[in-house]
């Protein structure tokens, strides 16, 4: 097996944040690029979210998931990027040694100069959350079920009933619906909503399907199919309230309980990641800290909107690209020991704190030319309805804040740091500062 | 109803039923395989600790001792034989705080009367060095070399393949309904795949065992209790032991243990509860708080978050004296049982199938040894295991292996496609999952569950609805969509 060492940038995994990862970094020179994707087809998730709410902030436009991946994948196709599908990257190691394989090629073995991981995320899956009873058929996750029945043509029952008030589950909820089916209620074990306000209304209240809070699983029940599942309300622990366990008849259930980024190969890679958003620790350049390995998208953190993925992606694709730029052509055996010197050090980390569950990027390259955009996704971990205050702490000084009109789980707070934001950050005295939402 | 005429009928197709059926593969006999699911191993065999015990622990001089002792000899030429996944590890028994201390010279005593080999007490300091994620109560340890792990599905697809390959018939999807007994003697058995006739039923059907007794007209006093024990799987990524770690046992088994796996994950489990209804492997709230919580009396660092698959198996407990039956019916002629196979039960099948083998020989059944009786099944490759250089030279003989499917186990179409046209096929997910491990990973399938679903339809040739998880009645979709 001979290695190859002809490309520039490697990016695996072709849904939004790749797509975007791939055509940002061609952007940027004569570089050579790779886009390697699992499926057989481009766009990672978007084929099959066929309802609307894509785009709003890249295009202007609000589009259904295909029309949104197809854009970028006309784009790709127009770009000199090399693609390559049905493919699977088996390895990955800290000197960007990459494996990959394919039914046409074989088992394929490169070293490029820089790597985008772009892998997305899995869904949470029923042992995860430990629902007990039965092992029976009828048991999916929101997003199988979401490819079954978009892409593949099928409807996997004909009762459901909807664990998690995710977005998927309730889009789905909407989806099985049109299609049909009946689903008798969608349960949510937190008191509040998980998913996004407007799919709640568009998808749960016109079709009148109910959603029950404080509500989960507590038996699933059926031999060779799922018959029925009890349910539980539960207290303010989280813990079943006696004596309030309901049969509900259903052949399907449906889990839409929570994403979880997609590391195997990065942790192979050696890189680290951030235990609050199971994903790498990158800085504002999405660089993970593995010399010339960077991140971006789901893999890092799960995002609300697809759209800021994308934009994540661009920044990733950008500086995967300068850094094999910079870090010379030719044979590709040329994997540096450290980081780059000249930007080691102006670095400033930023804590979650109060009400803060994640922050991406967790570290901002201090860079006050003006050329740098540097945008903070936070994802808070309370629900409070009304304006609030959102500070960076120096130590015990606050050096900026900025104003929201709700802080809910389900939806990120972007902001944009302003050349004299990222001053104030150049001149705070601590290396690590922390964000709160007051 | 078709009837059919065989010498042997082994019901169950078990890892006892399997191993019985191979044994008796090797004589110019016809001998037939029945169980009622759609796939072999689908009971108490692939719901278990997977761990072949060394046989320290049972009463000394009961069936159960003698058959732990002489399979476990017999698994170590047979996992070569027929290729299944396994680590000899050996196991440790912990003692935690000095009371337990003195338990260790008991179960050694009792394992050194079972005649196990290299039975040794070690201390603190040295169970500490080999398994550091212990709690560090633990007092000292009993260290059985001889035990160890083994994939249980494989075990018992391979056993039951080697017999299909020697000539055995096997019938699934038929379960019995009905025994015929004439003159004292059974002559038939009716299942949903039609009538069975032989000289010989070998009853091996698990926790059912009792129920075809007494159908039959034997032993009204014997019976079954199904005990239901549930497991967890951890994320090998978050937690790993090195090793197969039991409490000090107590008169209700062997307890609760944390263990390593064939396949290098590490599970805990299991509780014993009685269970009404014999088919229940549900997982409850409770059961999964107290294995837990066992767990992490041997192993603190156990976090229920790391958790990524759990599942429940019953094991057959019966009432004579809680030993193995291993006898021809003293009522019913032709009928031989093999009952009450509760742990250590997948260590002994080998030498319960030699057993069974030597009672059909006294009883006068003719078996002359086949000339072309081949014991060795060979395992088809997984593509997970092989290096680099393996996985390109295979890809390029056959570019099906060049397609994962399975992304969290590395689980190739051309696996797939092996299991599914193998000697005992697989005809349905789980049947796929046991032979391939797909969808056993962090995603349980979330991912593979479409494709799979395709080619099972394109290589068994029937329509994306017909596809079942686990045999009929558990089809995966209702119907194409509207469009």
């Amino acid at each position: 097996m001979t290695c190859d060492t002809s490309y520039d940038v490697i990016v695996i995994g072709g849904g939004p944040a790749g797509l975007a990862a791939a055509l940002s970094a061609r952007a940027e020179g004569n570089v050579r690029v790779l886009l390697i994707e699992r499926n057989d087809s481009l766009g990672g998730i978007l084929p099959q979210c066929i309802h609307n709410g894509f785009g709003a902030v890249i295009f202007g436009n609000d589009l259904p998931g295909p029309e949104y991946a197809y854009r970028y994948q006309e784009q790709v196709e127009a770009a000199d990027i090399d693609v390559m599908l049905d493919t699977m990257v088996m390895d990955l190691t800290p000197e960007r040694d990459l494996y990959a394989m394919n039914a046409t090629h074989g088992y394929l073995h490169y070293r490029p100069r820089s790597i985008i991981l772009a892998m997305g995320c899995r869904e949470r899956t029923r042992a995860q959350i430990r629902l007990p009873g039965s092992r029976c058929s009828g048991v999916y996750t929101a997003g199988t079920v979401q490819r079954l029945v978009n892409i593949e043509g099928y409807m996997p029952g004909r009762r459901f009933l909807i664990l998690g008030s995710g977005d998927i589950g309730m889009i789905m909820a909407r989806r099985l619906t049109i299609e049909g089916a009946e689903v008798v209620g969608v349960l949510e074990l937190l008191p509040f909503l998980t998913g996004l306000r407007r799919n709640f209304v568009q998808c749960l209240q016109d079709y009148n399907i109910p959603l029950h809070l404080s509500t989960t699983v507590s038996n699933i029940i059926g031999g060779q199919r799922l018959e029925a599942v009890e349910t539980v309300k539960v207290d303010e622990e989280l813990q079943p309230i006696p004596g309030s366990t309901e049969r509900i008849e259903c052949d399907s259930l449906l889990l839409s309980v929570g994403l979880i980024p997609e590391n195997e190969l990065s942790l192979k890679a050696g890189v680290h990641l951030d235990p609050r958003t199971g994903g790498p620790l990158v800085d504002s350049t999405m660089a993970t800290d593995v010399p010339g390995i960077y991140a971006a998208g789901n893999v890092t953190s799960i995002y609300d909107l697809v759209d800021y993925v994308s934009k994540a992606g661009e920044v990733a694709g950008r500086h995967a690209a300068r850094y094999a730029l910079e870090h010379g052509t030719g044979n590709g055996n040329n994997a540096t020991a450290g980081r780059d010197a000249s930007k080691a050090g102006a670095m400033v980390a930023i804590r979650p704190g109060e009400n803060v569950g994640t922050v991406i990027p967790q570290r901002v390259r201090i860079d006050t030319s003006g050329n740098e955009e540097v945008t903070l996704m936070l994802r808070p971990n309370a629900l409070i309805e009304r304006k609030v205050t959102v500070e960076l702490w120096d130590g015990d000084r606050p050096i900026m804040s900025f104003r929201e009109n709700y802080s809910r789980p389900a939806e990120m707070m972007v902001h944009t740091l302003r050349a004299k934001q990222m001053q104030a950050l150049a001149e705070a005295h601590e290396h690590e500062l922390t964000v709160v939402i007051q | 109803m078709q009837s059919r005429d065989f010498d042997v009928v082994v019901m169950g197709a078990g890892i006892v039923g399997s191993m019985i059926a191979r044994a008796l593969s090797r004589y110019a006999i016809r001998v037939a395989l029945v169980d009622r699911a759609n796939d072999v191993g689908t009971g108490a065999s692939c719901a278990n600790s997977a761990i072949l015990h060394s046989g320290h622990d049972p009463s000394p001089g009961s069936l159960k001792a003698e058959m732990n002792r002489r399979g476990n000899e017999l698994w170590h030429d047979l996992v070569h034989e027929l290729e299944v996944g396994h680590r000899w590890t050996g196991a440790m028994i912990i003692a935690l705080g000095d009371e337990q201390l003195p338990g260790l010279k008991k179960l050694l005593a009792r394992g050194t009367e079972n005649q196990i080999p290299g039975l040794e007490i070690i201390s603190r300091a040295e169970v500490l060095k080999r398994e550091p994620l212990l709690t560090p109560d633990v007092s000292g340890a009993l260290w059985t070399p001889t035990a160890g792990v083994i994939d249980p599905f494989g075990g018992t697809v391979a056993a039951a393949e080697n017999a299909v390959t020697n000539g055995v018939s096997l019938f699934l999807n038929a379960e019995i309904h009905d025994a015929l007994v004439s003159d004292g003697t059974l002559i038939a058995v009716q299942t949903t795949a039609g009538e069975f006739r032989a000289r010989w039923f070998i009853n091996a059907l698990g926790v059912h065992a009792d129920d075809f007794m007494h159908l039959a007209g034997d032993r009204p006093d014997f019976a079954i209790t199904a005990r239901r024990g549930e497991y967890f799987i951890f994320d090998p990524n978050r937690v790993q032991v090195q090793n197969v770690l039991f409490p000090m046992p107590t008169d209700k088994g062997k307890g609760i243990l944390v263990s390593t796996t064939a396949h290098g994950n590490t599970f805990v489990g299991p509780n014993a509860e009685e269970v009404a209804d014999k088919e229940d492997t549900t997982a409850t709230r409770d059961g999964m708080a107290e294995i837990l919580e066992g767990g992490r009396r041997l192993i603190p660092s156990l976090e229920s978050r790391d958790i990524i698959a759990g599942f429940s198996g019953v094991r057959a407990t019966g009432n004579a004296n809680r030993d193995f039956v291993i006898e021809i019916s003293a009522t019913v002629g032709g009928l031989l049982n093999v009952a009450g196979i509760e742990s250590p039960g997948y260590v002994s099948a080998p030498a319960i199938a030699e057993r069974v083998e030597g009672l059909l020989r006294n009883a006068g059944l003719e078996m002359v040894a086949k000339n072309e009786w081949n014991p060795r099944r060979p395992a088809r490759p997984a593509f997970k295991e092989l290096n680099h250089e393996q996985r390109s030279d295979l890809i390029r003989r056959n570019p099906n292996y060049g397609r994962i499917v399975c992304r969290c186990e590395n689980v190739t179409e051309g696996e797939i496609v092996d299991a599914i046209h193998s000697p005992v096929p697989a005809r349905d997910y789980d049947a796929i999952k046991r032979r391939c491990w797909l969808g056993t990973g962090r995603c349980q399938g979330s991912f593979d569950y479409p494709r799979v679903m395709e080619i099972l339809s394109r290589e068994l040739d029937i329509p994306m609805t017909a596809v079942t998880k686990k045999g009929p009645g558990s089809e995966f979709l209702a119907r194409t969509t509207k469009g």
